[in-house]
Parts: C-alpha cells; sequence; structure tokens
C-alpha cells in the first residue's frame, strides 16, 4: 500500500487576485479578471483582440527588485505563488536551516510552463537586432529556458530531491501536480513544490493565437468574453498567473503536525494522438484521464459529484468536455468553468483550478461559471451558474487538456 | 574623464543596480566574488554597463582579472 499524498499549501496570484485567499474571494463573488489588454502594442500590429486577464498584482510589487530583474515575468509569478505555498504549508526554515522540517535531498520542485520565457527570448533577440551582442543580457538563457521557474523555486527553497518541468501546454499545471504526487507515491522524496506558471501576453503569442482562431475577440464588452458553455461562446481569454501547491507524503505531513487541507486523490494522464491542436471529437482520451483518476484513486465515478472543467470558452472544446465527462463518470457531477472568470492563464491554469477544486472540497462550495445566459443545449449536464453553490463536495475532478493532445485529471478529496 | 572617486561612486551604483548591495558596501579592498556575492552573470553586467558609463572597453580576459573593486576602478581610470 502506497502512502497518500496531501496538500498542506497553497500560493497563487492570479487575474482575480495577488494570492490564493483574495482569487478564491473574488471567484465566489463573481467577479472577473478580464478587461482591456493594456498594452501599447494591440493597436501597433492592428490585432483584433484587445482584451487578456493580466495580474491583479505586478510580481514586481512583491518580489525583491534584485531577485525580479534576474527572472522572467513567468518565473517571477511561479516564485510569488511557491512563496505563498510554502508559508502557507507551515514548513518553516529552508532546508539546510536550524529547524528545518524538511531535508534538501527530500524536497523535489514539479513546475512547468506552457510558453515559459518567450517574453524574454523575444525581447533580448530586439536588443541583439538593434545594438548588438554587448546589449543582450548574460541572464537571457535563464530567464528563456523553460525549466527557469522549476529551478528559481529550487534555488529559493533549496531543493535538492529534484527538478523537474512537464511541458504540456495548457495541462502543464495540471500535469506537474501528477507527476508530483507519482514521485511522493514512490517515495522518491517527503516534500514537492508543484505548480504552473505562465506569463505570455505578448504580441507574438496573441497572435498566434487569434491566427489558430482561438480567442475571443469580444473586445467592447470583456468581462462577458470567457463564456463557456454558453451559446454565445467565441474563444478563450488569454490570461497570466501561476498556482504552486505543497504535496506531502502524508506519514511525513501527519510526523511533523501539518495542517492537511485535502489529498490529491488520483490523477490520470493520457494522451489523444489525434491532432495538434484540436481534440479528439470522440473524446477517448479526455475520458480515459478521467476514469484513470478516479480508479487510481479507488473511487467509483459515482463518488465524484462535481468536476473543475477545463471548459476554455471555445466552440468545440466545451461541449467535446461535457460529453467526454459523461461517458467517464455519468450525468451526476456538477460542473463549474473557472476559466470564465480567470481567463485561461496557460500552463498555470491546471495548478490554479487545481487549488479551485480543492477550496470547493475544503468549503463544500462550488463557484458559479459566469456569463452562462444560454447554455449550450448541447452541455447536457447541470453547469453552476449565476451563484456559487452550497453543497457537500466530497470528491472533486479536476480537468487540464493541452495542445498537443495532452490530457490531465486530478481527483482531490476530503482531508 | 572621471577621477577615481567619480568611478568608485558610479561603480557602486552600477553594483547597486545589478546586484542589490548598497552602495555604502561597494569600497575599494571589497572583492566582487568573496566579499559581495557577485556571479559570473552579474559581473558581466556591471562590465556592460561600466563600459557604457565611463567609455572603457574591458575585454573578458581582463574582466576575469579584476578581482576587487579597486582593480575595477583602477583599470577604467586607465583605460577610459
Amino acid at each position: 500500500m502506497t502512502d497518500g499524498v496531501v496538500v498542506t499549501g497553497f500560493g497563487a496570484t492570479t487575474p482575480l487576485g495577488g494570492d490564493a485567499a483574495s482569487t478564491w474571494e473574488a471567484l465566489l463573488a463573481g467577479k472577473s479578471g478580464v478587461g482591456t489588454t493594456q498594452a501599447e502594442w494591440t493597436e501597433k500590429f492592428d490585432l483584433p483582440v484587445h482584451i487578456s486577464a493580466q495580474l491583479a498584482v505586478n510580481p514586481t510589487e512583491v518580489l525583491p527588485r534584485v531577485q525580479a530583474r534576474r527572472m522572467d515575468r513567468c518565473e517571477q509569478v511561479a516564485m510569488v505563488a511557491a512563496k505563498e505555498a510554502w508559508e502557507h504549508s507551515g514548513l518553516g526554515a529552508i532546508p539546510g536551516e536550524d529547524g528545518a522540517a524538511v531535508e534538501a535531498e527530500r524536497l523535489a520542485v514539479v513546475l512547468g510552463a506552457g510558453i515559459g520565457g518567450a517574453p524574454t527570448l523575444l525581447a533580448q533577440d530586439d536588443l541583439l537586432e538593434e545594438h548588438g551582442l554587448r546589449k543582450v543580457s548574460p541572464l537571457t538563457v535563464p530567464m528563456l529556458m523553460p525549466n527557469g521557474p522549476a529551478a528559481m523555486v529550487s534555488l529559493e527553497y533549496k531543493a535538492k530531491g529534484g527538478v523537474h518541468s512537464p511541458a504540456s501546454a495548457c495541462a502543464t499545471g495540471a500535469e506537474a501536480l501528477a507527476w508530483a504526487c507519482k514521485l511522493l507515491r514512490d517515495g522518491e522524496v517527503d516534500v514537492v513544490l508543484a505548480g504552473g506558471a505562465e506569463s505570455c501576453i505578448v504580441p507574438i503569442t496573441v497572435a498566434g493565437f487569434v491566427q489558430a482562431r482561438t480567442l475571443s475577440s469580444r473586445n467592447d464588452d470583456p468581462e462577458r468574453a470567457s463564456r463557456p458553455f454558453d451559446t454565445g461562446r467565441d474563444g478563450f481569454v488569454l490570461g497570466e498567473g501561476a498556482g504552486v501547491l505543497v504535496l506531502e507524503r502524508e506519514e511525513f505531513a501527519k510526523a511533523r503536525g501539518a495542517t492537511v487541507h485535502g489529498r490529491l486523490a488520483g490523477v490520470g494522464l493520457t494522451s489523444d494522438a489525434f491532432h495538434i491542436t484540436g481534440p479528439d471529437p470522440e473524446g477517448e482520451g479526455q475520458v480515459r484521464a478521467m476514469r484513470k483518476a478516479v480508479e487510481n484513486a479507488g473511487l467509483q465515478p459515482s463518488d465524484v459529484t462535481h468536476v473543475n472543467c477545463h471548459a476554455t470558452s471555445t466552440v468545440v472544446g466545451d461541449v467535446g468536455e461535457s460529453v467526454a465527462v459523461r461517458k467517464a463518470l455519468g450525468d451526476h457531477p456538477v460542473l463549474t468553468a473557472p476559466k470564465s472568470a480567470l481567463g485561461h492563464l496557460v500552463g498555470g491554469a491546471g495548478a490554479v483550478e487545481g487549488i479551485i477544486s480543492l477550496l470547493s472540497v475544503r468549503d463544500d462550495v462550488i463557484p458559479a461559471t459566469l456569463n452562462l445566459v444560454d447554455k449550450d443545449p448541447k452541455v447536457e449536464l447541470d453547469v453552476v451558474a449565476g451563484e456559487p453553490r452550497k453543497t457537500t463536495v466530497d470528491a472533486a475532478l479536476n480537468n487540464s487538456f493541452g495542445f498537443g493532445g495532452h490530457n490531465a485529471s486530478l481527483l482531490f478529496t476530503k482531508p | 574623464m572621471a577621477d577615481n572617486a567619480e568611478i568608485l561612486s558610479g561603480l557602486a551604483e552600477i553594483v547597486e543596480e545589478v546586484a542589490g548591495i548598497d552602495t555604502a558596501e561597494v569600497t575599494r579592498e571589497k572583492s566582487f566574488v568573496d566579499d559581495l556575492d557577485i556571479d559570473s552573470l552579474s559581473m558581466v553586467e556591471i562590465a556592460v554597463q561600466a563600459e557604457d558609463k565611463f567609455g572603457a572597453k574591458i575585454p573578458d580576459d581582463q574582466l576575469a582579472e579584476l578581482k576587487t573593486v579597486g582593480d575595477a576602478v583602477d583599470f577604467i581610470a586607465k583605460h577610459q
């Protein structure tokens, strides 16, 4: 019998708030993090999309100046979320310091990004083109490398038990939690800082998503733009942010007297091998991911009362997911789609929404899906809309799917 | 042409900007690596900024020889 995996801390910085508590509060209050993009380049490049979900709190306002200037914004948001999560976990002293609860060799980081340091790459390339080699920062590579966010967090907390950076586009944050769970169950380490981060609201990513016809262009009404499951949906809203969870082996957490907020009881990872951006219309890979997570937790589909959906507000994806949920679990799960309020945090999404799923289990409340006015008739499941729903949530499944055919499902349960 | 005192204070401002070390800590006898804990990446940034500020080219093989703040001040004074 392998050890269980528990959540002892979490942190987030999102378009709804600078930490996990304010994000959760804003989500329950029905607030939207979407607005007009505060950047001069939307006009410069005549981009048809002027809206995005930008951070509520700029990470440079909370990180030490010198630490921030050595990091890409994606690394900055990872660090902000990791610091909150570590503080929240009560682990206290950093490994190697007096009173540290965990040894450096027993602490790992599993944290990824979907796009990562592309903004640094572009900015430094501009400098090279305009001013030549001398102006290129010696920090360029550590700022743009995809393992940068994980590596930066490992330095901060002296994690020597391994640093891993999954990259699975919009499923990255969830996949990181899944791999962290496996590491802990294998007894490789006692504690993992796990999550995802993203900050790529820059011209080329917006232009690329526009050309793939994936973004909402409801520029005149930003807060209504992200509307998963609604007939009026026309694409997702690009967001930025990060989420980090402190996951521990249950025995270890108990022994140190940690407060346990819930457990990551099951994980399911599958792939479609169908199309580079489009989901398998049969949802076969999504169904398998959800079933795997439930089986992995030793539960039955009937035990899963709530699904925190990936639902990004695209025409095809939302319906496909609802059909897959029915196939995998049945007609009983109650759905919500947090991207209606947060926008799509890409590599950060799975981790932030993992925290939201955990909080639904902890607090027995499901946040409402914003802007669900006229539900798509093809969505034949109950979706929470209007007001948050107070209901017992014993087990919440959190879905994340990514370009490339990645499917990740996480099952959170009560302590 | 900046005199040695001006170079020292200008260099201290650069070190503060790049590495967050109080300008008062940046004195002639301090070693960049051992005393000020400045890594090789930050040294490159400091060198580039110093070149811009004082117009003194610091080749890579020379940069490695500039162990202390005083070494850097003297090199810049001679080559500006």
